[in-house]
Parts: structure tokens; C-alpha cells; sequence
């Protein structure tokens, strides 16, 4: 049976979220201008900073702790907001002119 | 040690308004930045009502960044399969003054920062404040991460946005809870001039706004869908605490909106040109810090001025008028020679006498009940299948009457007289 899918016309580029990433601008600087406290995670039974982060930077280890990442951070705040553990996230802005660069929002 | 009359911390509509009011009487002003330039940092949905800019730059429409003037607002309440939309236009939002328009931040912020360069105003990009200078109870100024780090000056204004570093430190916001703020994500999808036009029903700079309810899946929140030149902004509002409960990703949830019945039609095709995210403070009075202490006033976003409130998506328009009411009440104060919160008390009362303030209280349990678990998973059900009811053809039975099917459709949704009621009650409180 011929795939019905096949010839539907695309109706919009499948993108991995990698791609989705490239499009916006990150001026990066050498310091992390957020630090996650990984010995502290260890010990969270919400991680809710995974679900959260709109780029996608808490990615959970097998052990159960995380692993961040700052290079691609929108600068939201949305992590620190809902962290469930004292001391896990000290956040802080980017350097003066680093960080995300918005053109089309 | 550098010293000014008044520093402005962040160059967004804020800051900028109140920069340029300074800077017009003649006092020097800095205007901070942390973004390369202003609105770098800056995403929100993608309309902006200048109205407030009547006064400050007359006939602004003849040079703002402006990509469609709104001529057509659609509020669409969505289920799985349904869709009602209430849609207006009017070509009078076409032509001066203009009502509302759709603008990109980096274009709108740069060129409202530089409106107010050409004030007098002294523009300091690539520079974050990282805390603030006291003399005993009294802010005296900031600390930034430039090598001649410190800026003096007898009043300071925190125009730095929905996680105001700057009031937090000064003590003005009760304890954060993470409840009171939505996540806003959006792509931005370029389609094309044309196709936006024949899609949307518009032609030559119109464009559309259109808010939408019950697209979130289980987590509460809405979307948007906003027409620039040649591309849309298309995205949703999500409540935070909801959003870490449900295990939904934010992009997930765009994609579901985009894939719905009636959305795909408006979207496909798009090629994502930019993928953002932004916090919004969505309890307006209810979070609302202390506006002011001594040598230091709190603007827009930073004292969650926005206004997030269902078919009322508006902020820009409160930090524009909340720093200029901030740029005047601090003009009056340095002429006085009073910094204290006394001295600039004219900045509270300029917001209790405008819309800023009077908006918020009238509108005061709007965002609540929009973001009610009724209004969200109830009512687009309830509302959708009246409609569709109303208007399908089941003979040969007869016609039913309205009231039957609302009322059959009301126990469907499970939602009872008296909460119907109550919120119809608060909902047009708001409007009344
Ligand atoms: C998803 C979403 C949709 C929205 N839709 C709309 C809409 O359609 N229409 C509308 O009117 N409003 C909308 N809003 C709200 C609107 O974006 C805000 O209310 C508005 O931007 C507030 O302006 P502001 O000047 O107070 O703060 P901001 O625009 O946030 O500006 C703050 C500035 O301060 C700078 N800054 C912060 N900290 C520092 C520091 N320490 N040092 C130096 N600089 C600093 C930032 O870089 C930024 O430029 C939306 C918001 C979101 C998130
Ligand atoms: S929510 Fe906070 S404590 Fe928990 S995993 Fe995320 S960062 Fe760590
Ligand atoms: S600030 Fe926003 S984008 Fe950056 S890590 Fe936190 S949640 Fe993710």
C-alpha cells in the first residue's frame, strides 16, 4: 500500500531542536553566567528546570543528577524560578553585551 | 567615579521614555544597557500601542520601525477539532494616528533608545548594572561590570525588566513566587509578503492579532499569532508552575498549536527565522512591588506593570508611560532638591491618575480568571459545541433552541450555574 504521508505536501521542515537553536544569536562569553550545583540536584525529586528551560539546557544524567550547559540561555529566568532545591541555580546576567543577541522577536 | 543627575537602568521602552523626559529638562542622564543594543535582549508577542508617545514624539508613525499597522483583531477559542473566533476590523487603525502595530524589539527599542540619545540622553550599551551604591538607607547610584565600574547619581530608576535584580535588591518585591509568571515562546516563521496577505485577508501594511485560548494542551496559558511584513510571530503563554507539573516542553506546545485545524492553514510552509523566549510577570496589582524609595523609582516590567490579562496582551505601552510619569516625577523632585520617596511620591500619583494603575485595578482578577482551570479546559469545550450545534443541520429533526443546547452543553463541560456566573460576573466587571 503506497504511504499516504508520501505525497501530502510538507507543511513545515521537521526541525531538531539543534537547528531550532541555530537560529537565534548567542554572543558567547567564557564565564558561565549561571552555575547549576550539581551535587545539589542530585538529591531533586522534581527536576523541573528540564521541562521548563525553552532551550533545552538541563539535560538529566542516568545517575539521576544534571547536566548544564550556558552557551545557548535565552536569559529568561525561568529556571531559578521554579528550582526545587535552596542553592542549585545562582544565576546571574551575561557580561555587558554577551549572551543571547534577539533580531526578529 | 563618574556622576549624573539620574541613572536609567535598561534601554527598553521603560527606560527609554524616562531617559528622554530627563534628559529634555535639561539633566544629565545615563542609560544603561546590558544587550549589545537596546532590545537585543527583548522579546515579547509583537504589538505595540504608542499612543502614550503622542506627547513625547508627535506624528512617531512617520518614523517608527513599525512592520503592519493591526487593522484586524481575532480572539479564537479552540478545542481539538473546533474553532470560534470573534474577529474585527477596522480600516480606521490603517491610517493616522494608528492604534495598534506589530514591530520586532530590536528595530522598536533601538529606535525609541535613540530618541532619546537625540534628547541628551547618554546611551551606555553592552553595560549590565550588577548592584546598587548606598549611602545609609538612600540609593546613590550602581555598580556595572565596566572597568570604571560605578555611576553616582541622586536617584536611580530600575527599568531592568520582568526579573528586576535591581528592586529586588532595594527590597521592594515580596518573596518571588514563581505562580505569578508566565513563559512566553515564539517563532518567528518567514512566509512571504504575499502569502501573508492572501492568508490573512489584508493588504498593503494591515496586519492581524489574533489571541487564542485553549491550544495549551494541560498546561494553562494561551497563544498568539501576529503578522509582521513577511513573516508571523506565532507562540504561546505558558504558566510556569503548570508547565513544570505537566512535562510538556514549551516547543512541543507551539508545534501543537501550529498543527491545529485552524492554525496550519495560517502557518505552514513557515521557515523558522527565530525561536525566543521571554518571561512575562502575569498577577499585575497582586505583585506589584513598592514603587518607590528613597532615590530610587521602579518602571514597567520591573514593578509588573504589564498587563497579561487574555485578549489583553499589553506591556510596552505601561513601561512607555510608566517611565515617562517616573522621567517627570524625578525632574520635579531634582528640581526640588528632594530625592527621597517624598520627594518623588509625584511618580505614584501620576500612575494612580492614569491608565497604568487604573487599568490594573479595574482589570485586577481578569488574569486570574483567564488563567482559571474553567476557562481553560471548561469553557472552549462548553463554547465550541454550542456554536457547532447552533449551527448544524440535523433534520429531519427540527431546530433546537439555544438555551437547550447551552444548557445541555454547560453539563456537558461539567461546569455549574453559580461558577458561570461568578465568572461572567468578573469578566465583565473588567470590561464594565
Ligand atoms: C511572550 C510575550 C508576549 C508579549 N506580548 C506583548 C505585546 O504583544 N504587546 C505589548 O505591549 N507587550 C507585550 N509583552 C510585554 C512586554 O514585552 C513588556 O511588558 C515590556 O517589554 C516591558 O518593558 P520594560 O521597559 O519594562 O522592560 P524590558 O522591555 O524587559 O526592558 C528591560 C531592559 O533592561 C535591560 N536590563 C535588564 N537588567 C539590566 C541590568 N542589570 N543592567 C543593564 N541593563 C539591564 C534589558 O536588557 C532590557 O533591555 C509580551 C511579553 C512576552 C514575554
Ligand atoms: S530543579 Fe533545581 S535542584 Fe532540581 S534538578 Fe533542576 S536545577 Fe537541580
Ligand atoms: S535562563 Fe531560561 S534559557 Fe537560560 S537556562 Fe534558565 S530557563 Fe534556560
Amino acid at each position: 500500500m503506497p504511504d499516504p504521508d508520501a505525497s501530502r505536501p510538507e507543511r513545515w521542515p521537521d526541525i531538531s531542536f539543534e537547528d531550532r537553536m541555530a537560529t537565534t544569536v548567542f554572543d558567547v562569553h567564557e564565564r558561565a553566567h549561571i552555575d547549576v550545583d550539581s551535587s545539589v540536584c542530585d538529591g531533586c525529586s522534581t527536576q523541573r528546570c528540564v521541562v521548563v528551560c525553552p532551550a533545552n539546557l538541563f539535560v538529566p544524567t542516568a545517575e539521576g543528577g544534571i547536566v548544564f550547559n550556558y552557551e545557548q540561555c535565552f536569559e529568561c529566568g525561568a529556571c531559578y524560578l521554579v528550582c526545587n532545591e535552596e542553592g542549585a541555580i545562582t544565576w546571574t546576567y551575561p557580561e555587558g553585551g554577551h549572551g543571547v543577541v534577539f533580531r526578529r522577536s | 567615579m563618574n556622576t549624573v543627575d539620574a541613572v536609567v537602568v535598561g534601554a527598553g521602552p521603560g527606560g527609554s521614555c524616562a531617559a528622554a523626559v530627563i534628559a529634555r529638562a535639561g539633566y544629565r542622564v545615563a542609560l544603561l544597557e546590558r544587550g549589545p543594543s537596546p532590545g537585543s535582549k527583548n522579546m515579547y508577542g509583537g504589538v505595540v500601542y504608542p499612543r502614550m508617545l503622542d506627547a513625547l514624539y508627535p506624528r512617531w508613525w512617520e518614523e517608527a520601525p513599525v512592520q503592519r499597522w493591526v487593522t484586524r483583531r481575532s480572539t479564537m477559542v479552540l478545542t481539538d477539532t473546533q474553532a470560534v473566533t470573534l474577529d474585527m476590523r477596522t480600516s480606521n487603525w490603517g491610517r493616522p494616528p494608528y492604534n495598534g502595530a506589530t514591530a520586532y524589539r530590536p528595530d522598536f527599542d533601538a529606535w525609541l533608545a535613540g530618541k532619546a540619545e537625540a534628547d541628551g540622553a547618554e546611551l551606555l550599551c553592552a553595560t549590565t548594572a550588577t548592584g546598587l551604591l548606598r549611602h545609609g538607607s538612600r540609593i546613590v547610584g550602581v555598580t556595572t561590570d565596566r572597568p570604571d565600574g560605578e555611576l553616582l547619581a541622586p536617584v536611580v530608576v530600575a527599568c531592568d525588566g520582568v526579573n528586576s535584580f535591581l528592586a529586588k535588591e532595594a527590597g521592594l518585591h515580596s518573596p518571588v513566587d514563581a505562580s505569578n509568571y508566565t513563559l512566553g515562546v515564539k517563532e518567528t516563521l518567514r512566509l512571504g509578503r504575499d502569502v501573508i496577505d492572501e492568508r490573512f485577508g489584508v493588504r498593503d501594511r494591515e496586519g492581524v492579532d489574533i489571541e487564542i485560548l485553549g491550544v495549551t494542551g494541560g498546561v494553562n496559558g494561551g497563544g498568539f499569532l501576529y503578522t509582521n511584513l513577511d513573516t508571523v510571530s506565532v507562540g504561546v503563554v505558558l504558566k510556569l508552575t503548570h508547565l513544570a507539573a505537566q512535562q510538556q516542553r514549551p516547543e512541543e506546545l507551539i508545534a501543537h498549536l501550529k498543527s491545529h485545524p485552524a492554525i496550519a492553514p495560517l502557518v505552514e510552509g513557515g521557515e523558522l527565522e527565530e525561536y525566543s523566549a521571554h518571561l512575562i510577570p502575569e498577577a499585575g496589582v497582586s505583585m506589584m512591588p513598592q514603587l518607590a524609595t528613597d532615590g530610587m523609582l521602579v518602571v514597567g516590567d520591573a514593578a509588573a506593570m504589564c498587563l497579561a490579562a487574555g485578549i489583553w496582551l499589553e506591556g510596552v505601552n505601561f513601561a512607555m508611560a510608566s517611565g515617562m510619569y517616573a522621567g517627570e516625577a524625578i525632574v520635579e523632585a531634582l528640581t526640588a532638591g528632594d530625592m527621597s520617596a517624598v520627594g518623588l511620591a509625584g511618580y505614584e500619583r501620576r500612575l494612580e491618575r492614569s491608565f497604568v494603575l487604573q487599568d490594573h485595578r479595574k482589570l485586577r482578577n481578569v488574569p486570574g480568571l483567564v488563567l482559571s482551570d474553567r476557562v481553560q479546559h471548561q469553557y472552549p469545550q462548553m463554547i465550541a459545541n454550542t456554536v457547532e450545534r447552533m449551527f448544524r443541520v440535523d433534520n429531519p429533526l427540527p431546530k433546537p433552541g439555544l438555551r437547550r443546547i447551552f444548557t445541555e452543553e454547560r453539563r456537558r463541560a461539567g461546569v455549574k450555574v453559580r461558577d458561570l456566573a461568578r465568572d461572567a460576573w468578573t469578566g465583565l466587571r473588567g470590561l464594565g
